[in-house]
C-alpha cells in the first residue's frame, strides 16, 4: 500500500511541478495540485507504464484524487 | 545517415513531452545533423522541452514561443526566428487540437464551436504557418505535416479531429501548389495509432492499437521513430521530386479493406 504511493507520488512530483507536502491521498488533482485535463491523460498514461496495466477510458474518468489513483492499482495488483 | 541534414536549420512545432510524435522526429533530425528550432505554446511544456533535451544532451538553437491559434503570435515567432537565425529550411508542423468531449460519441453531436476550433488549431495553422516561414526559405524548403487515416474512413470516437485532418490534407495538396514555385515542397505522413498525449484524449485508443498489430501487413505498431524516419526522408533532398504527397507510415494498415 505505501510502496504504490510513494511510487505514484514521484510520478506526480515529477510530471506536475508540485511540492512533495502538497502530495496527499486527499489531493485532488484538479483543485489541489493543479491538473488540467492533459494533465492528467498523462497522469494515466504514467500509471500505465509504472504499473504495467491498461486502464480504460472509464475506469481513468473516476480517478479523480491521489487516493483514487492508489485504491485503483491496488485493485489491480 | 548521419550529416543529410548538416547546416540546415529545421523549425519543429508540436513536442509535449517525450511521447510526442514530433520527439520522434527531433531524435532523428538531430541524428542527421540539423540545427533545432523549437516553438510551444505553453510555459510548463516549454519546461518539459528543456529538460527533455538536457537529459538527452541536446542543444536547441532557438526556442521560442508561438500560439497557433494567433496570427500575431506566429508572425511574431518567425520574425524572431528570422532574426537570430535566418534562413530556415524546413517545418515540422505536429500540432492539433479538438474538446476532447467530442472525441467520442456521435460526430452528429459536434458543436459549432468545437468544430470551427479543431479546424483552425489543426488545420488552418499550417495554413499560416506555411505562409510565414516562406519568407525565411529563400533557398528552398520542406514543409512536413501530421495526418492519420481517419480523415479518409470513419474511425470510431475520431470524430470531428478527422473532419479536420481531411482539411489539413486538402490543405496540403493546395499548398503544394502555391509553395511549389518557391521551391519549397509540402507533405504530411499519416502515422498508424501511436500512444501519445493526444492519441490517449481520444476514447478507446488501446483498441485501435490492438487492429494493427491484428490486421496490418507488418502486424506490428508504429513508433514515433519510424515516422522520424519519414520525415527526416520528407525534410532531406531524398525526396526532393515529392510534394503534395500524403505518406502512410501505418505498418501498411490503409491497404487493408476487411
Amino acid at each position: 500500500m505505501a510502496e504504490v504511493f510513494d511510487r505514484i507520488k514521484t510520478i506526480i512530483i515529477d510530471r506536475l511541478d508540485v511540492e512533495e507536502s502538497k502530495v496527499t491521498m486527499e489531493a485532488s488533482f484538479k483543485d489541489d495540485l493543479e491538473a488540467d485535463s492533459l494533465d492528467v491523460v498523462e497522469l494515466v498514461m504514467e500509471l500505465e507504464d509504472e504499473f504495467d496495466l491498461e486502464i480504460a477510458d472509464e475506469e481513468a474518468e473516476n480517478i479523480n484524487t491521489v487516493g483514487d489513483a492508489v485504491n485503483y492499482i491496488n485493485s489491480k495488483q | 545517415m548521419s550529416g543529410l541534414l548538416e547546416g540546415k536549420n529545421i523549425v519543429i512545432m508540436g513536442v509535449a513531452n517525450e511521447r510526442s510524435i514530433a520527439w520522434g522526429i527531433t531524435r532523428s533530425l538531430h541524428n542527421a545533423g540539423a540545427n533545432l528550432i523549437f516553438t510551444n505554446r505553453q510555459e510548463r511544456s516549454h519546461q518539459k522541452l528543456v529538460k527533455l533535451l538536457e537529459s538527452n544532451n541536446m542543444e536547441a538553437t532557438l526556442l521560442v514561443n508561438c500560439d497557433v491559434a494567433s496570427d500575431e503570435s506566429i508572425q511574431a515567432a518567425f520574425a524572431e526566428i528570422k532574426e537570430k537565425v535566418g534562413v530556415i529550411h524546413g517545418v515540422i508542423h505536429s500540432v492539433a487540437f479538438a474538446k476532447r468531449e467530442e472525441l467520442k460519441g456521435e460526430y452528429a453531436d459536434t458543436s459549432r464551436d468545437g468544430f470551427l476550433l479543431a479546424q483552425e488549431i489543426s488545420a488552418y495553422s499550417l495554413v499560416a504557418v506555411t505562409n510565414a516561414a516562406k519568407e525565411l526559405m529563400t533557398e528552398g524548403g520542406s514543409i512536413v505535416t501530421q495526418t492519420y487515416i481517419g480523415s479518409e474512413r470513419v474511425i470510431p470516437n475520431y470524430n470531428v479531429m478527422g473532419v479536420a485532418k481531411a482539411s489539413l490534407e486538402a490543405s496540403v495538396r493546395y499548398l503544394a501548389e502555391d509553395m511549389g514555385k518557391y521551391n519549397i515542397r509540402v507533405n504530411a505522413i499519416s502515422a498508424g495509432p501511436i500512444r501519445t498525449l493526444s492519441a490517449k484524449g481520444v476514447s478507446g485508443f488501446n483498441d485501435k492499437a490492438n487492429v494493427i498489430v491484428e490486421k496490418a501487413p507488418l502486424r506490428r505498431n508504429v513508433d514515433q521513430d519510424q515516422v522520424g524516419d519519414a520525415t527526416l526522408f520528407f525534410v532531406s533532398d531524398l525526396s526532393r521530386g515529392v510534394t503534395g504527397e500524403v505518406l502512410h507510415v501505418d505498418s501498411g494498415f490503409h491497404i487493408i479493406g476487411g
